[in-house]
């Protein structure tokens, strides 16, 4: 108890130390507010410039959770079709690797074209980052299912889909988790890159516009925000994640029992 | 419940293979994992398949258990071929095999979720019926009031029980047994011994008992038989014929210690016949 309860004063004085020591760097060398503003000239923009702001960050929040869930979505079927059909891994792999390796930057502009401007392609953008880091877990997760895990259920005369339902599934989820903590952070950066390229609200165009008026502060409230909504997210998937897989923890002891 | 099994009983045998044989691999890479091989077993009768490692015991189980498909031969199960019919199988393995995910409780009602015509009302009577049914059964093996535990709790011979008590929950009239006490340590393995046969006696499943353990074989079975490895076949057949319920005392009567040392020569010649061979 006390040896978590210093873990944890530890690394929160080690994060506070990181922002204290760019405040008196910063300081210091009379770091000029237009090339690195101070932490605290950050807060207080975000503070006096709430009301400005959070419209922009409720944009964003939104998008990224309608983009991540439709990622999760289409993410846990192709996974599952993926790896539980050779001919379905020998097909979608190569397109799959080729479509994430595309910079999704240059596909903004086609779903504005298709869509127009504004929420639409910003969701799609969060989607499609999302996408590959689940399917390629799910579809380990699968494959990674212990033949003997399914004997017992072929034995029982289950069908494919019990099988998936009750064995394949549930054995998958660490790995689903461990990629949702990865995906719930890269639909955020494909939202704000939607909406730094084609999109009149959230916090990309926001700080878009802060920084074409050297508005430097502005853009690091900005940036404060984002990192604030990443971590959060990820938070909440870490929790998640303890109480639904707390199981695969114990993994090594699984091993050694069978 | 098992009222149509039994009628059939009276024309067709539980376990019919007829000529089977299994190889892997083709052309020169071929490897006969079981020649061709019969073995009838009746309805009710407790069978154990002894033999050296690689002897085509454990084929034989996958067959009847429908996860392998015969090469060459026919598997009836039942009177009707292997897959075309609804008999319940349980089956325990050498490894427990619980699910990690769930605790001891829904890993044993497994089987409940997935047979018929339990499936059907499963979701009605998970909190009842069936609740009552595997607490019934984990005091059965010992395990009462183990329920909530994970499998990574219990030690190997907790989970082992456990594994039996969801091979048979759902009441199969067919009894699969992968060596599944032997992983565990003497005095475990006795006492399994004696739970296996009171579930035996109490509801009478066709039950075929793959192990290496001639003691374990004669103790538990009504019938051995012995198998011979490379190619692999079944070599001597023979009943057992003491007087149930068995005691570990049986063990030590010079019947029993006869039975086991005649088939101990058996294995041994079979083994040797195999090294002038290859």
């Amino acid at each position: 108890m006390t040896e978590t309860v210093r873990r944890r004063i530890l690394s929160t004085a080690c994060i506070i130390g990181f922002f204290v020591a760019w405040e008196l760097l910063c300081l210091l060398f009379h770091v000029s507010d237009f090339v690195l503003p101070r932490p605290s000239q950050v807060l207080a923009t975000l503070w006096t410039r709430f009301p400005a702001i959070w419209p922009h960050a409720l944009q964003t929040l939104t998008t990224t959770l309608v983009g991540f869930g439709l990622g999760i979505v289409i993410g846990i079927l192709l996974g599952a079709l993926i790896g539980s059909s050779k001919l379905a891994y020998d097909v979608a792999y190569p397109l799959l690797v080729g479509f994430s390796s595309i910079p999704k930057v240059a596909v903004v502009p086609i779903f504005v074209l298709w869509f127009g401007s504004g929420t639409v392609p910003a969701v799609l953008t969060a989607m499609i980052m999302c996408i590959f880091p689940i399917v390629v877990n799910v579809a380990t997760g699968l494959a990674a299912t212990e033949p003997e895990l399914q004997d017992v259920m072929r034995t029982l005369r289950a069908t494919k889909f019990e099988i998936l339902w009750n064995v394949g599934l549930p054995r998958t989820m660490p790995y689903f988790f461990a990629s949702l903590k990865v995906a719930a952070t890269l639909a955020f950066v494909g939202t704000v890159i939607s909406e730094t390229v084609a999109s009149n609200r959230g916090i990309g165009n926001l700080m878009m516009i802060a920084s074409s008026s050297f508005d430097v502060p502005l853009v690091f409230a900005g940036l404060f925000i984002l990192a604030a909504l990443g971590v959060g997210l990820y938070a909440i998937f870490s929790l998640i994640e303890s109480r639904v897989t707390g199981w695969a923890v114990r993994s090594d002891s699984f091993a050694a029992g069978g | 419940m098992n009222v149509v099994p039994q009628l059939a009983a009276r024309t067709e045998p539980a376990i019919k293979l007829e000529k089977v044989g299994v190889s892997f691999g083709a052309g020169a890479h071929e490897v006969t994992a079981l020649a061709e091989t019969s073995l009838r077993v009746g309805y009710g009768e407790f069978v154990a398949l002894v033999g050296p490692s690689g002897c085509g015991k454990s084929t034989i189980l996958k067959l009847v258990a429908g996860t392998l498909t015969a090469s060459r031969g026919y598997v009836f199960v039942a009177g009707r071929e292997i897959g075309a019919n609804q008999v319940r199988i349980g089956m325990a393995f050498q490894n427990p095999t619980l699910l990690p995910w769930l605790n001891i409780r829904d890993n044993i009602m497994l089987p409940l979720k997935i047979v018929p015509p339990f499936k059907r009302s499963f979701a009605q009577k998970r909190r009842t019926e069936y609740l009552d049914r595997v607490e019934a059964s984990l005091a059965q093996v010992g395990l009462a009031g183990f329920g909530d535990k994970f499998p990574w709790q219990l030690s190997g011979g907790m989970q082992q029980r456990a594994s039996l008590c969801r091979a048979l929950i759902h009441d199969p009239t067919l009894l699969l047994l992968d060596e599944p006490f032997g992983a565990l340590d003497q005095f475990t393995r006795e006492e399994l011994w004696e739970i296996m046969q009171t579930l035996w006696i109490d509801k009478r499943p066709t039950v075929l008992l793959v192990t290496h353990d001639l003691k374990e074989a004669a103790y538990l079975a009504s019938r051995i038989c012995v198998m011979q490895a490379r190619p692999g076949r079944i070599v001597d057949d023979s009943p057992v014929p003491f007087a149930r319920p068995r005691t570990i005392d049986v063990s030590f009567a010079p019947d029993f210690v006869a039975l086991t040392q005649r088939l101990r020569e058996r294995i041994v010649a079979a083994r040797a016949v195999r090294e002038t061979a290859s």
